[in-house]
């Protein structure tokens, strides 16, 4: 899994508006013919996969096109208790991941700032233990009840989520003032679960759903240990269907991913620049 | 108590001091130190409870397991048998994938990266974060799956190349092999390198640049003297991120060749199957101790050079 630092970044990248960067002198007006020559080199290779990825799944098996592969996926055998799997897990491992990595990290930034260190240092770790040494380590050591549930998948994929998942909502909480909030809620009679729900909540929205984005996205893509602890999920039904060589299908389910999360995204960034267009707006009529 | 309160109130109206020394030295001190202590320990709890159960026993029972015979006696046959051979060659080919796909996508993420950074559309620069943030978490069976209609047989590409004679099949070139998988890790390497090097981009000033030419230094003596030297720590704590991440990777390597090539994770996929020697079960473990071993060196290298970048950037 290439998960390493995909969502550590992600946050101070769309954090980076275009401000501070506008006065240019003339110099940079010019037209650079090196900076035509990497955009198109660039873009070739990262959109030629994608383009020959949805050609190959919008072709039936004689090269026309047709919805052929997408219409018949629903109904391939063990297409369906494959998706139900990756629902459920992805179900259970966003509800899980929610309830532990949210309190913590408020109670921390409220409460704790000292063992934020601790918290960014355990959080590090699952990039430097990866998926596979965990999964060797964890099937000797899981006790059978475990083992035989798929979700023991679910409790280690709210690990493997964890680089992301704190380092969304580290951000997030250090860019609100978190304690004024708190204590303007307090006074005014909230207590913590309304304070929670209506106060902190709402004002991390766009890290929440960001990190949500990325925990799913890494539940059903998640391929390593999946197939070592024998369950068929998504990617890793892709991998064992196989009918008269015919990867179109298989192509059609893997394009779907890569379609879904980067729609999941785009819209998850827009809204939060709607938002914070709509702020700005509001405060400039102040 | 309710007296207790009523005596404190009297006293902080005479004076407010007193109020202070009785607040203080009420009996509820001791309560409020155990609340003090004890309460933040009990919200970790959770937390730390959990990342030991997933994280900190597998990490406990690799080492054990990796120290251990198949009778579970102490033993260092494992570490032996990972030092040569089959398995001393997957990991000198998974060194060299790494080194492969870290440095070469470390200098073109460089140098898109500062393409999008200095590129004055808004838009583009989102477009490219969001796709970036995609792509980077883009690995494993849907890749290869893209990959295998581009590049592979009768791919797209491979198809378009025919055309002009340039087959790269006929070339020697073969998508399920060491090199098909090098060029497969690029796709999620190059977008890691953008998205983590872009912050450090972003903090070059522009304050900096103008005092280099305001001294009399062309493009390239400023490169030379300020850009390169403020951004060296920065790329190669990126590089060796991008190193464990491709040292790690197991499913791209794994789906793609279906585990043909002698590849560390690879190997410890394949003894978990069971497909191993009599005698040699523990094998797995002992490498990955070994992994674990050289992403921790790689992690503390990180956290030094991480040390020097902070100095000037971001």
């Amino acid at each position: 899994m290439a998960s390493i630092g995909g969502g550590l970044a992600l946050e101070e990248l769309l954090a980076e508006v275009p401000q501070g960067r506008a006065p240019r002198g003339s110099r940079r007006l010019r037209f650079r013919p090196w900076r035509a020559f990497v955009m198109l080199v660039a873009g070739a290779y990262f959109l030629l996969p994608i383009y020959a990825g949805l050609k190959f799944s919008l072709q039936d098996i004689n090269g026309r096109f047709s919805f052929e592969a997408f219409q018949s996926l629903p109904s391939a055998p063990g297409f369906s208790a494959a998706f139900g799997l990756s629902m459920r897990l992805a179900v259970a491992t966003l509800v899980v991941s929610t309830l532990l990595m949210v309190p913590t990290t408020i109670y921390v930034h409220l409460r704790l700032p000292r063992m934020r260190r601790v918290m960014e240092f355990i959080t590090i770790l699952p990039i430097v233990i990866p998926p596979i040494v965990i999964i060797a380590g964890v099937l000797p050591a899981a006790p059978l009840w475990a083992k035989s549930s798929p979700y023991l998948l679910s409790f280690l994929y709210v690990i493997l989520a964890m680089p992301f998942n704190y380092r969304s909502l580290d951000a997030g909480l250090s860019a609100i003032d978190l304690k004024t909030l708190v204590e303007a809620s307090r006074s005014l009679g909230g207590n913590w679960f309304m304070t929670l729900l209506r106060v902190i909540l709402p004002n991390l929205r766009a890290a929440l759903l960001s990190a949500m984005v990325l925990t799913i996205a890494l539940v059903l893509g998640e391929f390593t240990m999946a197939s070592l602890d024998l369950w068929s999920t998504i990617p890793v039904w892709i991998t064992q269907f196989n009918t008269g060589a015919n990867g179109h299908v298989q192509t059609a389910a893997s394009m779907l991913g890569l379609v879904g999360t980067w729609l999941f995204l785009t819209i998850i960034v827009s809204i939060d620049r709607s938002e914070s267009r709509r702020s700005r707006r509001k405060a400039g009529a102040l | 108590m309710n007296q207790d309160r009523q005596e404190d109130l009297t006293k902080v109206v005479s004076n407010a001091s007193a109020f202070e020394t009785t607040f203080v030295k009420s009996p509820n001190r001791f309560r409020r130190r155990l609340i003090r202590g004890g309460v933040p320990t009990l919200a970790m709890a959770p937390f730390l409870i959990y990342t030991f159960l997933g994280l900190g026993i597998p990490t406990l029972a690799v080492i054990n397991l990796a120290f251990r015979n198949e009778n579970g006696q102490a033993s260092t046959s494992n570490i032996h048998l990972i030092s040569q051979g089959i398995y001393r060659l997957g990991f000198e080919n998974s060194i060299k994938l790494a080194l492969i796909t870290s440095i070469i996508p470390s200098i073109l993420g460089v140098i898109l990266a500062y393409t999008i950074q200095t590129s004055r559309s808004g838009l583009l620069r989102r477009l490219v974060a969001t796709a970036s943030g995609v792509l980077a978490n883009f690995g494993g069976v849907n890749l290869t799956f893209m990959f295998i209609a581009t590049l592979g047989s009768t791919g797209v590409l491979t198809v378009w190349l025919n055309v002009i004679r340039l087959n790269p099949w006929h070339y020697g070139f073969n998508l399920y092999s060491f090199y098909g998988v090098a060029f497969v890790y690029m796709y999620f390497q190059i977008p890691l390198m953008v998205l983590i090097i872009t912050p450090a981009l972003a903090g070059l000033r522009q304050s900096w640049r103008e005092a280099a030419e305001n001294m009399g230094a062309s493009t390239l003596r400023y490169w030379r003297h300020v850009g390169i030297p403020v951004l060296l720590p920065s790329v190669l704590g990126a590089t060796l991120l991008l190193f464990g991440s491709a040292f790690a990777a197991y499913a791209t390597a794994e789906s793609l060749t279906t585990g043909i090539i002698a590849l560390a994770p690879i190997q410890i996929g394949v003894v978990l199957n069971g497909n191993v020697v009599a005698g040699q079960t523990h094998v797995g473990y002992a490498i990955a101790f070994g992994m674990l071993v050289i992403l921790s060196a790689t992690m503390i290298l990180y956290g030094l050079v991480r040390r020097r970048a902070s100095k000037w950037l971001p």
